[in-house]
């Protein structure tokens, strides 16, 4: 098998507050594979660490947090070793991002050809008339009618869908090899948001790219990923290729999730649902962090957290259920 | 089985500014001519994307506004008809729980002064009597009775969900709308949620009308659904039937788009183009016929009606004969 291109090794980031008295955990662990043009879907709630985890891989963390343990490889590279001018050259070039919110992540002050054409200007010295073509090409490729006239137009002026395009299209600006999209579809309606896993598919066909989705939703993860990862109070508790963790989930928490989901055609019965809450990650308790949930909790979980035990080929689960 | 809210073309329509020199300015058709039913005890969901008018429906039923023509029915009286004493009655019969539980709570009342708010202001009630309640109500919802005593911001959202839940069923209502009770929850306490609400309506016998985007839930949740588009019905019918085997090419639309809860449930996807027109001027006939892949010739000018095909009431051309 070729080389991985992004590969995590026991990642950890830690939020520390200001007297260092208390430590957040918001990834602990985490150990990843991608490949090239793959999808990896990360799932879990708010509060899980996904989007700690997503940041964490771009170095762009907030000063509290600090990747503390761990290794980062991208394309064979030491991405903990680069310098910070050297990551510049990486984020947008290589490794590009979707937000959640493109209201949030588009500048209402400038053009849409401005925004879209940037990061040709910064990556690649492109001149302001070529970064202008090649920005009316981008549009047209995330099907965004009236592409030259569009150009010209200001955030307002468009639609959620639209401006989520837009945002689609600044991040494959440079062809990235990898592209992070976090929660990308939250904001859109459901017959926009099937348009635009679509359009994302389509364009990770077309360039060969490798996607991480970040998403609360496994309905996304169902339909767009190769292979997932269930992050849960900071830790990956189960991972492994899309079908295997559908079909024969091990850790209780990913099952639980699995059945909570409604079901089309069900009539009004009983969901699956899972007591209680997530933890906070301030004060984890000994052991397990699922454990206060844990319809199979046992003694051992409360005196020490599983590692990960391989369940079968790339398929592994922090549970002590799955010990060999 | 016995009718408890009937909508009849119901319509809302909000006026646009007047332009200069008086020209008429149209208005946004919100609702245009919605008629339902919601049986007593039963829950009716409504789907259709932003703007398609589902929560200006719930208003309407909340009486938060008043419709520009049609009617509401309620236990068989017009609610025109009713004069102040009936007009307060209905208010009690018919209680709401939103979206977002952390904008529905006021952040400095006690969550026992929260729940007993609509006990103070509709009934003469005595401050034993009124603590005696928000415990029972409490304990329905499955909060332990010292929550009462705590602020909103000590609990987490589906906690604060649960209040919300308990202050609507202060007045022991008929019927409560539930405008998107979960899409602010995070996914392992939806479940929860749903739950509670289903076991509520056993206990009970609330009827629901569950207005939310997230299409499974509305399908596990309803015995009937209504889907709209651009402030019209364009597929109403029993829940079941209409979520299985979607007839209106824009049903089919929506639900081949809801995503799968397992990934070999493969749909035909049927991606439409375009989004959405502006609901100020909706297009002519059948208001789906621009982004439609079964439009005919006469979808532009005619405006087809609700009508019985297969199981169900479909507004589609296409089904014309099948009655």
């Amino acid at each position: 098998m070729s080389r991985a291109l992004l590969e995590l090794d026991r990642l950890s980031a830690h939020y520390v507050t200001g007297r260092g008295t208390r430590v957040v955990k918001a990834v602990d662990e985490v150990s990843l594979t991608l490949q090239k043009g793959e999808t990896l879907g990360v799932v879990g709630e708010s509060g899980s660490g996904k989007t700690t985890l997503a940041l964490a891989i771009l170095r762009l963390l907030p000063t509290a947090a600090q990747i503390v343990s761990g290794a980062m490889r991208f394309d064979g590279e030491d991405l903990l070793a680069k310098s910070p001018a050297e990551m510049r050259r990486i984020r947008g070039k290589r490794i590009a991002m979707i937000l959640q919110d493109p209201m949030a992540s588009l500048n209402p002050l400038f053009t849409v050809g401005d925004q879209v054409g940037e990061p040709l200007r910064v990556h690649e010295n492109a001149s302001r008339r070529s970064a202008r073509e090649r920005a009316g090409a981008l549009l047209k490729s995330v099907k965004i009618p009236a592409a030259a006239q569009r150009l010209r137009e200001y955030p307002h002026q468009m639609s959620g869908g639209m401006r989520q395009r837009i945002v689609g299209a600044i991040a494959i600006s440079c062809e990235p090899q990898l592209l992070i999209a976090d929660e990308p579809t939250t904001s859109l309606d459901v017959t926009i948001q099937a348009q635009y896993l679509k359009l994302l598919r389509d364009i990770q066909r077309e360039h060969g790219l490798a996607l991480i989705f970040i998403t609360h939703n496994l309905g996304i993860v169902a339909r767009m990923c190769d292979s997932v990862a269930v992050m849960y109070a900071g830790r990956v508790i189960e991972a492994g290729p899309v079908r295997q963790i559908f079909n024969m989930p091990v850790h209780p928490y990913t099952r639980a999730l699995i059945e909570s989901i409604p079901r089309m055609g069900g009539g009004p019965e009983r969901l699956t649902a899972i007591d209680g809450q997530p933890p906070d990650l301030a004060i984890l308790p000994a052991g397990c962090s699922f454990q206060a949930r844990c319809p199979r909790v046992m003694d051992h979980c409360r005196e020490e957290a599983p590692p990960a035990f391989d369940v079968a080929a790339q398929h592994s689960a922090r549970c002590w259920l799955a010990r060999p | 089985m016995t009718t408890l809210l009937e909508a009849r073309n119901l319509t809302k329509h909000f006026p646009l500014r007047r332009g200069l020199f008086g020209s008429d300015p149209g208005a946004v058709r919100a609702v245009d001519g919605v008629s339902f039913a919601i049986e007593a005890g039963r829950t009716l969901g409504v789907v259709g994307e932003s703007g398609c008018g589902k929560s200006t429906t719930a208003k309407l039923v909340l009486k938060l506004e008043e419709p520009t023509a049609g009617e509401i029915r309620f236990e068989g009286r017009s609610l025109q008809s009713l004069d102040a004493a009936g007009l307060r009655q209905y208010r009690r019969s018919v209680q709401a729980v939103f979206q977002d539980p952390f904008a529905s709570l006021n952040p400095r009342m006690r969550v026992g002064a929260i729940i007993a708010e609509p006990l103070v202001t509709n009934e003469r009630i005595d401050k034993a009597k009124a603590s005696e309640r928000v415990a029972t109500l409490l304990d329905m919802v499955g909060l332990p009775a010292r929550s009462a005593d705590l602020f909103p911001h000590e609990f987490s959202g589906g906690q604060r969900q649960r209040i919300a839940i308990a202050r609507s069923l202060a007045l022991s209502p008929k019927l409560v709308v539930l405008d998107e009770p979960v899409s602010a929850l995070d996914v392992s306490i939806r479940a929860q949620i749903l739950n509670l609400l289903v076991d509520l309506q056993r206990d009970l016998g609330l009827a629901y009308l569950f207005i939310a985007h997230d299409l499974a839930a509305v399908a596990h949740m309803s015995h009937s659904i209504a889907v709209m588009y651009l402030g019209q019905l364009v597929e109403y019918g029993p829940a079941k039937t209409v979520a299985t085997d979607p007839r209106h090419p824009y049903t089919q639309a929506l639900f081949s788009a809801a995503l799968p809860s397992h990934p070999d449930e493969t749909r035909d996807e049927i991606i439409l183009t375009g989004e959405v027109p502006s609901p100020v001027n909706p297009p002519s006939g059948c208001r789906f016929h621009p982004r439609c892949p079964h439009v005919l010739p006469r979808c532009a000018p005619d405006v087809p009606p609700l009508r019985p095909a297969h199981g169900r009431e479909v507004a589609c051309h296409l089904f014309e004969s099948a009655s």
